[in-house]
């Protein structure tokens, strides 16, 4: 247990490096620093996919809404700055604990189904929230959006340049990884994961399975809600249709792809689908419109041929290179 | 445990490798060659929603720009520079729409942009723009693009509020002081909406109903239906294709002999297709460059409107939309600053700022410091659909 | 050249409005309740939530359009070969993704199915293009009078088809072997696997079926509402709605729940607000999975002969 909990944070830590590698790149003209933007919609959607990636480790479902949480957090933060004038990061924290709030209350009656029924109720609930953010126009600007969110502080510094953005985004986007792991090999956590997802074994060993799902579904959505108004800040305009149906399937296609076998599953998807987005355009060129279809066929093919996602086909072809010489994998791998 | 760390290194190699590969695969364009002897062409950039919900309104502008470039460019160029044209499609999404004004700018280095095609992501990418010091001329419509003034951005469509007033000028010649408004929800109808609520009451015009539909809706007989059970003496339609057809259809369906005033979003052959016989008789305000073989001879538009029109479809082979001309006036209003300004952004922008009649497919335009729209209610003239064909109906 | 304006006499009445609101309600109803049969077809089948159904009324309809609008066959050919086509389309689907994935999870099957709508959506943009289509009504367009509301003939043809797509699966599934084979398969795979059906071949038909039954609902309305490439979300997650209202699995709670599903509708929007009237679909899916799970449970019974327990 030990040396994998440290072998997460030693991930960590080499993440760190990583990250450090594209401001030197830029600095020294190897890249371009129009892709550091990229970055930021990665450090922001990893938050949201380390949240689902919870989702489906413990209760073994996906959110098919879960872009909901993701506008629930914009929104709030978009208002209470441009329209109440909220300090900041007052309406960072107010923007997760409102979507805290809405999926602990959507979320207790929602969690008691299963299977088809709790994947279309998170879906349902989704498409709700966005006919809300589109309709009530009275508090949301309806579809024309809302203009002028300010830019985040620190002190009295303002994160004008995307450099600046990156270093705050990414930093707050490993604080998520962080909690995460250490909610994965909390008590409960290591509890029903070492149980496979079955909530009756769970339940029989005295895990109260539904407090606990429900909690995690809380967390997931406040992660999201985090990304959401960091997005409002970075973008400084917001409007519905970047939190619609279509996006909550893009957050589905990151878990998918990477796999929910490790919390790095969520890491690898955000950064493999956020890179798909901005380049697959530029790759298919004259056949730029149907993109859509390359997302659709590689949903389908991760599902028929890896359906543990890129993270979890990796660790199964190590598991499987090694066998003989490595003790069964009985937790996380 | 052995094993673990290593699957677990390999893991974080595999994630770093992939921010990596993308991340590394544009850099490699990165160098540039200097050709000297030629004046160095100068780079603008243009963002369309070439696919996604908008691609009819994105698809037009694109090949119109690309059009007009290589026009500019046979003929010479501008000063000697040639113009060279980076399109970038941002799907009507407002992160994508982010990330192309991102790359235009810092990594093409243009020298100014046109578009984007929706109001929403020209909002987005606004502030971008003033921080950046790029000039940006828009092809979307909403007034919040222009006021506040933000110094770097102008637009071209012609705004909801004239098409507004041009429709309660028309009413009040008609008598009519009592409608029905239906919108679409999106952007578009919802401004429309609040630009009527607004200045219809100061014409003394009273709103006997308001009615939504959604862009996948696919029936509009209960909103009718409303409006049947009020006093409505006209119902007004704000959308996009395809709900204003339907509505059209379904107003006949319901026997509503009223007339039905559409706006500028469904002056294009695709609403007559749509909405067939139920067409017939709808009038709406549109820009003239669906009617201009019938405006008068000698009118200041009637002979550019033409050229454009017989240059596009002799190209792409199909009719011009008045997107396409939103498109055409961005680029021709660049062009001029570009001569008069050179390669310099702060010149181009107040160039642009100096335009003064200047003929474009959307009316006569006067930007100015405090008006980066220069048009009014003048873009505008009534026109009916009679026998499928569009029909001036006043000036 | 402008003429003068024609002022309407009387508004309507609330009551006439009403009925224009049901009579709406039922025409869209009908499409729903085609929708929602064929996602039940296929639940009943292989257990699956198929999210690619509301493509299918997108191909049918879109092959109709081809059919009449530029190879103008006559509509009875037309409608056949739509129909055929799109059963076509259901039977690849089940080949290449479904069957492959037979053994898996609920959630692996959904994800492949909304992963096949995304593909069929992309496809159909690549043939067919963005745009809207309009299409000929089957036999005119005159609106016909009723207590003061009013309804298109082609309503009718929506009715009459309905009706006559659920008696002939009716009898399908009670003259039929195989209508038999796949009613017994619902209720219990491995005891119909071990009365010698082929389960297989079963799974596959509950596809082709209900992909025929999709593209009919596509083809009735497409005349009322136009055909566009993208219009397959909402219908289907509507379809979905409306067998969640009847209760998943049912054949008669699925016509009954669409049914009612868009006569709520028609009524919510004329009566409440035209805003929310998407929302009032997926409110009573919430309110329904919440409250009773089983949704217009007894009617379950009733139509298909299903006397299980």
């Amino acid at each position: 247990m030990k040396s994998l909990l440290k072998n997460d944070y030693g991930i960590l830590v080499a993440l760190m490096f990583v990250l450090a590698a594209p401001p030197i790149l830029v600095k020294f003209g190897a890249m371009n620093s129009y892709y550091i933007s990229i970055l930021i919609f990665m450090a922001l959607n990893t938050m949201i996919a380390v949240g689902l990636n919870l989702l489906v480790c413990h209760a073994g479902q996906i959110s098919l809404g879960h872009a909901a949480f993701y506008g629930i957090g914009a929104y709030t933060s978009a208002i209470l700055t441009v329209v109440y004038g909220c300090p900041l990061w007052v309406d960072v924290i107010a923007a997760m604990v409102l979507s805290g709030v809405i999926a602990y209350l959507v979320g207790a009656p929602t969690l008691k189904l299963k299977g088809h029924y709790l994947a279309v109720a998170t879906m349902g609930l989704g498409i709700i929230a966005f006919i809300v953010m589109n309709e009530w126009h009275s508090v949301t600007e309806g579809p024309s959006g809302i203009v002028g969110i300010p830019r985040l502080k620190i002190f009295e510094t303002v994160m004008r340049t995307d450099m600046q953005v990156y270093y705050l985004y990414w930093a707050i986007a490993l604080i998520v990884i962080l909690v995460a792991i250490n909610i994965l090999n909390s008590r409960v956590g290591r509890a029903l994961r070492a149980l496979h997802g079955s909530e009756t074994a769970a339940a029989a060993m005295g895990v109260n399975v539904n407090s606990y799902k429900l909690k995690v579904f809380v967390i997931s959505a406040v992660f999201a809600g985090l990304a959401g108004s960091l997005y409002a800040h970075y973008m400084t305009f917001i409007s519905p249709p970047s939190f619609g149906l279509q996006f909550s399937i893009m957050l589905v296609l990151m878990i998918i792809v990477g796999g929910a076998e490790t919390i790095w599953g969520a890491l690898i998807g955000a950064v493999l689908i956020t890179s798909m987005r901005a380049f697959l355009g530029e790759a298919l060129g004259a056949y730029k419109d149907y993109d859509v279809i390359v997302y659709g066929l590689v949903m389908m093919v991760v599902m028929i041929f890896i359906p543990a996602g890129l993270a979890g086909g990796v660790s199964i072809i190590a598991r499987k290179l090694k066998r003989g010489s490595a003790q069964p994998e009985e937790i996380g791998a | 445990m052995k094993s673990r760390l290593r699957m677990l290194c390999s893991l974080a190699i595999i994630t770093g490798l992939a921010m990596a590969a993308g991340l590394l695969a544009g850099c490699s364009q990165a160098k540039k060659e200097k050709v000297e002897e030629v004046k160095e062409p100068y780079k603008i950039g243009a963002i369309f929603a070439v696919t996604g919900r908008a691609a009819p309104l994105g698809e037009p502008e694109k090949e119109t720009a690309e059009m007009l470039v290589a026009q500019i460019n046979e003929a010479g160029g501008i000063n000697g520079h040639k113009l060279e044209l980076i399109v970038e499609d941002d799907e009507g999404d407002e992160t994508k729409s982010l990330m192309a004004a991102k790359k235009l700018i810092e990594k093409d280095q243009v020298l100014a942009v046109v578009g984007t095609t929706t109001s929403g992501t020209t909002l987005a990418i606004m502030k971008t723009f003033e921080e950046a010091q790029t000039p940006l001329v828009s092809c979307a419509a909403s007034v919040k693009i222009v006021e506040p003034v933000n110094p770097w951005v102008f637009k071209t469509p012609q705004s909801d509020r004239d098409a507004v007033l041009k429709i309660l000028e028309y009413l009040e010649a008609q008598g009519i002081n009592k409608i029905a408004f239906i919108n679409d929800s999106n952007a578009y109808g919802v401004s429309g909406k609040i630009e009527i609520e607004a200045l219809a009451p100061q014409r003394g015009v009273e709103i006997v109903a308001k009615e939504t539909f959604g862009g996948e809706d696919t029936d509009m007989t209960p909103q009718l239906t409303r409006i049947k059970g009020t006093k409505a003496q006209a119902v007004i339609c704000w959308g996009t294709n395809p709900g204003p057809a339907i509505v059209a259809r379904n107003m006949k369906q319901l026997k509503m002999s009223i007339p039905l005033i559409q706006s500028h979003g469904v002056a294009n052959a695709k609403f007559v297709e749509l909405a067939g016989d139920a067409a017939e008789g709808v009038l709406l305000p549109s820009g003239r460059l669906i009617v201009a073989e019938q405006l008068p001879d000698g009118h200041p538009q009637k002979q550019m409107l033409i050229d454009y029109k017989t240059a596009y479809t002799g190209k792409y082979n199909k009719p011009v939309s008045t997107f396409g001309g939103h498109a055409y006036d961005a680029i021709k209003i660049l062009a001029g600053a570009l001569e008069r300004g050179g390669a310099d952004k702060a010149k181009i922008r107040d160039e642009i700022e100096n335009t003064k009649n200047f003929v474009g497919t959307a009316g006569v335009f006067n930007y100015s410091p405090e008006d980066h729209y220069g048009l009014d209610v003048s873009a505008f003239s009534m026109v009916e659909i009679k026998g499928g064909q569009w029909q001036l109906v006043s000036e | 050249m402008i003429s003068p304006p024609r002022f309407f006499k009387a508004s309507m009445t609330i009551t006439e409005q009403i009925l224009q609101y049901v009579l709406s309600g039922l025409v869209m109803g009908s499409s729903y309740a085609l929708i929602a049969l064929g996602f039940t077809i296929i639940y009943n089948g292989t257990n699956i939530i198929n999210f690619a159904q509301g493509e299918f009324v997108v191909i049918g309809s879109l092959l109709m359009v081809t059919m009449t609008e530029v190879y103008e066959l006559p509509m009875p050919l037309a409608f056949i070969i739509a129909v055929a086509g799109t059963a076509l389309v259901a039977f690849a689907l089940q080949r290449l993704a479904i069957h492959p994935l037979r053994n898996s999870n609920a959630m692996t099957l959904i994800i492949v199915t909304i992963g096949a709508s995304i593909v069929l959506r992309g496809i159909s943009m690549f043939i067919w293009g963005k745009d809207a289509y309009a299409m000929r009504h089957f036999s005119g367009e005159e609106p016909i009078e009723i207590f003061g509301a009013t309804i298109l003939p082609q309503s009718f043809w929506v009715f009459g088809i309905t009706i006559a797509a659920v008696v002939l699966l009716q009898l399908f599934y009670r003259k039929t072997l195989m209508g038999k084979a796949m009613l017994a398969t619902a209720v219990n795979k491995t005891a119909a696997r071990l009365m010698g059906i082929n389960v297989e071949n079963v799974l596959l038909i509950s596809f082709v079926v209900s992909g025929a039954l999709g593209a009919t609902a596509g083809i009735i309305i497409a005349p009322l509402n136009l055909a566009k490439y993208d219009a397959g979300v909402m219908l289907g997650l509507k379809g979905f709605c409306a067998c969640i209202l009847g209760g998943l699995g049912s054949s008669g709670g699925a016509i009954i729940g669409g049914i009612l599903l868009g006569i709520i509708e028609a009524l919510g929007a004329g009566l409440i607000s035209s805003s929310y009237r998407d929302a009032i679909a997926f409110v009573i899916l919430l309110l329904v999975l919440f409250v009773r799970p089983q949704g217009l449970a007894p009617l379950k019974e009733m139509m298909m002969g299903q006397e299980k327990q």
